[in-house]
């Protein structure tokens, strides 16, 4: 019953990725991009971990870690690029 | 493994990828920028923690696999998600996005936008 619900829920991370996805290509200001990619890591790091827990895995979690530091870093440098105009004063 | 904790295994997965789904679709429905920024920084935060219990419950049961690194990534972005939703509505306040016209205590924006830091003289006395 595991593997099929770990497939299921991978199917409904998978949709909300194809939602993100249009609100980046669609979304009428620049912030609403930078939003839908933010949303969009954190997606992924959860495919990831599903991916690892069908795999039976422990490989894929420093991966997982890495997507979320560098997309958090990513995420704040482009608002204070928004803000500022510069990213390091 | 038995029957009771695959159930509940699987439970909490469902749990954590209807919240991701319900964070996304409000990420694409919602009105305006300010509402739509409310919608995955909350779900998408609950959902990755449900997954991240999820898959340490598997590997700790089925594999007898304790690390530390799942709980660094649930604490990771719990701490992070704030911070992230707080620089955006910073930005998107200073390039004067609109709100929906029945958002209420409108004028509590341009007070927020005019607030000025605190002069140097001030912080060392």
């Amino acid at each position: 019953m595991l593997e099929q619900v770990t497939l299921l829920c991978g199917a409904l991370t998978g949709l909300a990725l194809l939602l993100n996805l249009w609100r980046l290509l669609k979304g009428p200001t620049l912030h609403d991009r930078i939003l839908a990619l933010d949303t969009m890591y954190i997606n992924a790091i959860a495919l990831i971990l599903l991916l690892g827990t069908h795999m039976g895995s422990p490989l894929y979690f420093e991966g997982a870690l890495l997507i979320a530091m560098l997309g958090f870093i990513s995420t704040v440098t482009v608002a204070k690029y928004l803000l500022r105009g510069d990213i390091i004063e | 493994m038995t029957l009771g904790t695959e159930i509940l295994i699987s439970a909490i997965l469902l749990l954590g990828a209807g919240m991701l789904l319900v964070g996304s679709i409000g990420l694409a429905r919602l009105p305006d920028f300010y509402t739509r920024l409310h919608a995955p920084t909350k779900a998408t935060t609950l959902g990755i923690a449900c997954i991240v219990l999820a898959s340490m419950l598997d590997s700790w049961i089925n594999h007898d696999l304790v690390s530390v690194k799942e709980p660094v990534i649930t604490l990771f972005l719990l701490i992070t998600a704030p911070v992230t939703a707080y620089m955006l509505s910073k930005a998107a306040l200073h390039y004067r996005v609109r709100p929906v016209k029945r958002t209420q205590n409108q004028h509590l924006i341009n007070t927020a936008r005019n607030q000025q830091p605190p002069k140097a003289t001030d912080m060392t006395e």
